[in-house]
């Protein structure tokens, strides 16, 4: 059955969204998330690597043979984290101190390979653009639910832009535990729990 | 055989094309990654050492090479007047190479103070030497013609505790920068004239 453009899109959003459907690039998810502005810097930065490498991976999938595709895939993929790699370093050095290896290791998340392997390599340029659109916003929500769970509790604030906004005020006392590595496998954990039952009808 | 010639062809012409635009992004970042690299990692340190200076020890730098390598030296002025000099230094630590930003004031031969810009020593240990502003304050308005060291080698700083390595490298990374700044001294006196106008 062929899908709309726009179903392509929302498909990223909700059913197939990566961390908690595919349970796909849980590394950085893991990782990165210990502040709402972390998971959003490590989302943006995958969704550009997605989005760009999707759509020239498709395009020049009638010239690609199929027996080097997976190295012409990493080639691809593997130049555009570098590209998002020196930006962040030349717009954003805070955020590159944060995220650190992290954003190397863009290049072995394995939704961006995925992508690349099962949809982009199959189907039109639009088609693979707005799918690495949805998978890539669906995983920078997925990261900034998470950083929000986690360092609302762990720190009692939150982090938007560079700075924390307190919430909850001086006479909360941070849950340390959810800032740990430990929090994030709890919180995803749950969170994977709560979109399950939000989905069974 | 076709087959064979063409993936070689497709590799070689994506692999040829990306490393030539990955150069050119190389390039046109370069100068502006150097800036900010200056501006989070050795601005906070250099900002913490010649606090109160009058003027932008960022922008009033200087390179010189010294054997090989070429080293920044910033200039720290105070009313008006040049008067310590700063630059980077490594000492051996416990995880790695520290770095380690060192101000000396030449009007009157001390330690003006130091900061720990680079590191890998154990969080809540040797790290206490970049995030303790404690520790680093002993080192403020030492001599310069004794070598600095931790009290357990005879010396004056006492060692954080639990991570004598990573204060022992420290103090050797000050020792490190007394000895640049002598060997340097005739050159460095020029650039700095240079500032005074």
């Amino acid at each position: 059955m062929a899908k709309t453009i726009t179903q392509e899109f929302v498909k990223g959003l909700w059913d197939e969204v990566p961390p908690f459907r595919l349970v796909l690039g849980l590394c950085p998810v893991l990782a990165v998330t210990k502040t709402l502005y972390n998971g959003w810097g490590m989302g943006v930065a995958t969704t550009f690597v997605l989005v760009c490498s999707n759509v020239l991976v498709s395009s020049l999938r009638k010239v690609i043979p199929p027996k080097v595709r997976i190295a012409c895939f990493i080639v691809v993929i593997a130049s555009f984290v570098t590209v998002v790699e020196l930006l962040m370093q030349a717009y954003a050095y805070p955020l590159f101190l944060e995220l650190g290896i992290f954003i190397p290791l863009i290049v072995v998340n394995c939704i961006v390979l995925g992508r690349s392997e099962a949809f982009a390599s199959k189907k039109g340029v639009i088609a693979s653009l707005s799918d690495g659109l949805g998978i890539g916003i669906g995983f920078t929500l997925s990261l900034c639910a998470l950083g929000t769970v986690r360092e609302l509790l762990g720190t009692g604030g939150l982090t938007l832009y560079k700075t924390a906004i307190p919430v909850f005020g001086p006479s909360f006392e941070p849950f340390k535990f959810m800032v740990e590595a430990p929090g994030a496998f709890v919180s995803l954990g749950l969170m994977l729990c709560l979109m399950n039952l939000a989905g069974k009808k | 055989m076709n087959e064979m010639i063409k993936m070689v062809v497709v590799l070689t012409v994506l692999s040829s094309f990306s490393g030539g635009l990955l150069a050119a992004l190389n390039n046109g970042t370069r100068d502006r990654i150097a800036n900010q690299e200056l501006q989070f990692v050795k601005g906070p340190a250099i900002a913490s050492i010649l606090e109160g200076a009058s003027n932008d020890p960022i922008s009033d730098r200087f390179a010189l090479s010294r054997g090989e390598t070429e080293m920044s030296f910033f200039v720290g002025a105070f009313d008006g007047e040049p008067r310590a000099l700063v630059f980077e230094t490594t000492g051996k630590g416990f995880g790695g190479d520290v770095g380690l930003m060192v101000g000396l004031n030449f009007k009157d031969n001390t330690l003006m103070g130091v900061g720990v810009t680079t590191h890998a020593e154990t969080p809540g240990m040797g790290a206490k030497a970049k995030d303790d502003p404690g520790f680093v304050a002993q080192f403020k308005g030492l001599p310069l013609d004794k070598p600095v060291n931790v009290t357990s080698d005879g010396g004056l700083i006492s060692a954080i505790s639990g991570a004598t390595i990573t204060s022992r490298a420290v103090c050797s990374a000050t020792n490190e920068a007394v000895k640049i700044y002598k060997e340097l001294k005739p050159q460095l006196d020029e650039k700095i004239k240079e500032f005074k106008k």
